[in-house]
């Protein structure tokens, strides 16, 4: 049997394991998958490879015990074997008073995030592309460091009260970074796409080579606070701390962004500039993702962020029950919306700035106030009346998303970005902020 | 440093899809994880038949590992089990050279020669394949054999004897010592990892290795709830290359003085007493004023900067280029290291790279390509003087041989050069914490790590810690708050000017280095005494949302 299964073989395949339990209650879930892959540094081929797994988790509970086991094996045996196991362990555990059980039947939205342009990449197909971006580089005596991986795979579940659900996915990550022979400059670039066929590697190519060639020669400016435009690459690694920390338990227990004075929660709050709207919906046309969470709860279209005000955290089924509320998975996607202008629009609006490619090392510094440290890095360059002026050096920044975003001037259009930190895949506008902190400089290029 | 995998485990809550390295494993019993794996004859047979599989086709060279790979994770917040999860993964990765080009094929759960052998024919036609954009052919450093012979952690208790009610019990009683002094919240977790691994190549080597790694780890949360403020306190814990006699309570173990901190034995019940503590004193702590210090920087914080600012820029394939798209290049060049005159730091600083150390998360006999571990400097009384450099690159910095670097995260995972333990040589004449504190006028002493951030050629770094002490005219007179120091590598290790003696000398470290694309995680200890680093600038990290 294929790992890739259809709904049909999964629906199957989970019926039978099912079909071994002997617990109150039964949840399995099931995986697969095929990566593919190449990476080259110093414009040659340094590793390529395929990668298949396959995995199947099956969580039983007795009352409130839970026991959950996995196997990557797929026989009659090893099935039987892991589902034995997690009654075993469910037997052993403690009860747990936070076990809610499992869901019956849910509605879900559709969303189509499996394309057979991308399912069927071939290693020829990833090793042409790689070429032809290689070419571009080399022809300009420039070095090429790249990563291309190709994903496709579904995932299903299935429970003892017959809910079932089902999602097949692909996904391409292309990323570049150019570099000029002497050092001095460093350009980079990342595409992510479901369908292959949008990945134009050539274009994507060419804007790494001319950040490289463009960065060569930069200038220091005093560290401070400057008006940056960050383009969405850069936006987005910012602003995903904000995603990873929209939990509500967090909140309630006072420690979160989220928790203010009193044990109370900013819920309802506005906090950022009334201008930013960020939200999920597994049925975005650029950006679909499983419309189920890993229980089966169905994924709605969920504003977090409307005109600035926090409308929704995130609620496990727990303690959703607990405190009396709806329970709001954590979402498998996450748009920002955003207007229409364009980065070259945005720097012919911008009298003095700074434009910036990409962040790199984010790392949190207080939780508190979702402090982050960071550098630019390959491509950072000063704006004077609306143009391009010069490439300057890098900069260590200290800025917290939630400051940043209540000084913002504009928003650009939402592109599909790759985050450089967690690799997921956002909807991201480019945007122009106000007073952002620089505090230091950084030789690095 | 792989921060989100370990904010994935940490965070974990059920399901155990995101441990590293699972997707290729099964859960298994607590009593699997005791079974033997292989008898060795079998591994011997296994491994021939790869090795004969690959020269028939066309290798020049191959190698192959045959991985079993244990890990329990026993994951509790408050008076709650999260989590116990016990992994076992096990294959075979095979990898040649042909054509002068490396190729790598791996399998899953392969018992039989068949398998095994179909596997290393796969890899030499992915090396035939490469080989056709392949500029250079590979050149190895030669390593002789050695023949059949084996390597075992010197450890004292293997920690998966050790029963998990009695891990539970250990972990509910810390969480239940923290409630009690003073933490709103606390979440507690035991790491336990063995590998097998099993290497045999066309030199003649068939290497036998149990390697063992332990990590008991906190985080206590005390909250104002008038101010609506929290703070947090992390173990003084370390990883280390160790069982579960880590665990044992010893006094020659403790380092006493602000606040206890340990050595090859860690009591996490006196620790996370402490903590919940200091967590609250952190609440009300003065928030420090930004300007220039001496810091002085205990072993538990210096570990970090160690690893970020020496052990990362001194790995050859970074400096080379070949991490240019994703962890970055390096500063310190090629043209660096032959000018035998960079000061990479004072002449205090010497820094070393081993993978022999006992104890350490590094330690092995043989690394993953066959090479006998060692000893080596790679700065020296302040001048940089080597890299770390496996086979395939020794030849590039005038090695002869290769330094035994090489690892690979899975039987599944390629290998490639990695960080040895790097660590700094302590002080020629006795020197002790409280003396060295004693000459500080305008001082801070930064005891655990924090938050921690680099850029792509390692030069300007920031470095938070977990507890944070003012130093005033050779007194500690307080605790701080919203600390952070910036500085740049050179002139950091430039500005060192006293380190303790080795009576202070303690490993920190990482399970989770991240390097590669797709990514790999190695564990990695780096050692030091407390160091006393002269007029670093000291951030305020405090901000108002």
């Amino acid at each position: 049997m294929s790992v890739i299964l259809t709904e049909a073989e999964a629906k199957a395949l989970l019926q039978k394991v099912l079909k071994y339990s002997k617990a109150d209650e039964c949840e399995i879930n099931i995986s697969g998958e095929k990566k593919g892959n190449i990476r080259y540094a110093r414009n040659e081929v340094s590793t390529s490879g395929a990668q298949t797994t396959q995995n199947l988790i099956v969580q039983s509970s007795f009352g409130k015990k839970v026991g959950v086991a996995t196997t990557n094996e797929f026989s009659d045996e090893a099935f039987e074997k892991v589902v034995r196991q997690s009654e075993e362990l469910a037997q052993l555990a403690p009860e747990n008073p936070e076990y809610v059980g499992v869901l019956t039947p849910q509605q879900y939205k559709k969303s189509s995030g499996f394309f057979d342009s991308t399912a069927n990449i071939t290693p020829d197909f990833r090793a042409d592309a790689v070429a032809k971006s290689l070419e571009l580089s080399r022809v300009q005596n420039l070095a090429a460091a790249g990563f291309w991986e190709d994903t496709h795979g579904y995932s299903a579940m299935l429970n003892s009260k017959k809910l079932f659900a089902y999602y097949p996915s692909t996904d391409v990550n292309f990323s570049l970074t150019v570099r000029t022979p002497d050092g001095t400059g460093s350009g980079y670039v990342a595409k992510g796409y479901s369908d292959v066929s949008k990945l134009d590697i050539e274009s994507a190519t060419r804007i790494a080579i001319q950040k490289s060639t463009g960065s060569v020669g930069a200038k220091a400016l005093e560290p401070g606070k400057y008006t940056v435009i960050l383009e969405a690459t850069a936006a987005a690694v910012l602003l995903e701390n904000i995603f990873f920390n929209m939990d509500a338990r967090s909140a309630d227990e006072g420690r979160s962004f989220l928790s203010k004075q009193g044990g109370k929660t900013k819920l309802g709050e506005k906090i950022v500039d009334e201008r930013v709207n960020i939200y999920s919906d597994p049925a975005h046309p650029e950006l679909p993702s499983a419309p189920w969470a890993g229980d089966g709860q169905p994924m709605e279209k969920v504003n977090w962020i409307e005109k600035g005000v926090v409308k929704n955290m995130a609620y496990s089924r727990y303690w959703a029950q607990k405190k009396g509320v709806k329970a709001v998975p954590f979402p498998n996607n996450m748009i920002v919306a955003g207007g229409t202008a364009t980065l070259e629009e945005m720097i012919a609006s911008t009298k003095q700035g700074i434009l910036v490619t990409k962040l790199w090392y984010i790392r949190e510094v207080d939780p508190q106030t979702l402090l982050l440290t960071g550098l630019t890095r390959d491509g950072t360059f000063y704006i004077e009346n609306g143009k391009i002026k010069h490439p300057v050096k890098n900069f260590r920044f200290n800025e917290s998303p939630v400051i940043m975003l209540n000084n913002l001037e504009t928003l650009g259009k939402p592109e599909r970005v790759v985050s450089t930190e967690s690799n997921q895949n956002y909807m991201m506008p480019p945007m122009k902020i106000r007073e952002f902190t620089f505090s230091s400089l950084s030789d690095a290029v | 440093m792989n921060r989100r995998d370990f904010i994935q485990i940490a965070g974990l809550s059920t399901g155990a899809f995101m441990l590293p390295g699972f997707a290729n494993g099964r859960t298994v019993s607590p009593e699997a994880l005791l079974e033997p794996g292989l008898d060795v004859a079998v591994k011997k047979r296994l491994a021939d038949a790869a090795l004969n599989a690959a020269k028939s086709k066309g290798a020049t060279y191959a190698d192959v590992r045959i991985g079993r790979y244990l890990n329990q994770f026993v994951i509790t917040r408050e008076d709650k089990v999260q989590n116990i999860v016990n992994t076992e993964s096990y294959g075979v990765g095979i990898r040649v050279i042909a054509n002068g080009c490396w190729g790598f094929a791996a399998v899953a759960d392969a018992k039989s020669d068949v398998q095994i052998a179909k596997a290393a024919e796969d890899a030499v036609a992915i090396a035939k394949a490469n080989s056709k954009l392949m500029k250079q052919p590979v050149e190895l450093a030669p390593q002789k054999g050695f023949g059949e012979v084996s390597w075992k952690a010197p450890i004292k208790k293997n920690a998966f004897e050790v029963p998990v009610k009695e891990k539970v019990e250990l972990l509910l009683g810390v969480n239940d010592a923290a409630m009690k002094n003073g933490a709103n919240y606390v979440n507690s977790i035991l790491f336990m990892v063995n590998e097998q691994k099993y290497f045999a190549s066309t030199d003649g080597s068939y290497i036998d290795q149990d390697i063992h790694r332990m990590w008991p780890n906190f985080t206590v949360t005390a909250i104002d709830p008038a101010s609506g403020k929290f703070q947090t306190r992390n173990a003084l814990s370390s990883p280390m290359g160790m069982g579960y006699d880590y665990l044992q309570v010893n006094p020659k173990d403790k380092v006493t003085g602000v606040t206890t901190r340990y050595n090859m034995g860690y009591d996490m019940l006196e620790d996370i007493t402490a903590g919940a503590q200091q967590a609250k004193m952190k609440l009300s702590a003065k928030s420090v004023e930004a300007g220039k210090y001496d810091l002085i920087l205990d072993p538990s914080h210096l570990w970090l900067t160690i690893h970020e600012s020496v052990g990362h820029p001194l790995e050859l394939d970074r400096v080379l280029g070949y991490e240019a798209n994703f962890a970055g290049t390096s500063f310190a060049t090629l043209d660096k290291w032959q000018s035998k005159n960079f000061k990479y730091g004072s002449d205090k600083v010497t820094l070393i790279a081993d993978k022999t150390q006992v104890g350490s998360l590094g330690a092995v006999g043989w690394d993953d390509e066959g090479v006998n571990t060692k000893k080596w400097d790679l700065v020296k009384d302040g001048v940089l003087v080597n890299y770390q450099a496996i086979r395939d690159q020794a030849k590039i910095i005038g090695e002869k041989e290769s330094h035994g670097c090489c690892y690979a995260d899975s039987w599944s995972s390629v290998q490639f050069q990695r960080m040895a333990n790097v660590s700094l040589a302590s002080g020629k004449t006795p020197l002790s914490v409280e003396d060295m504190i004693k000459d500080v006028k305008k001082g801070i002493y930064i005891i655990g790590d924090g938050s921690f951030s680099i850029d792509q050629q390692r030069y300007n770094f920031q470095f938070g810690g977990q507890l944070f002490y003012e130093i005033k005219d050779g007194k500690i007179v307080g605790m701080l708050k919203d600390v952070a120091y910036q500085s740049n590598t050179q002139e950091f290790w430039n500005s060192c000017v006293q380190v303790c003696d080795d009576r202070d000398y303690r490993l920190g470290g990482s399970f989770f280095d991240g390097k590669g694309q797709p990514s790999q995680s190695s564990a990695v200890s780096h050692g030091s005494s407390t160091a006393r680093f002269a007029g670093v600038n000291v951030i305020n990290t405090a901000r108002k949302i």
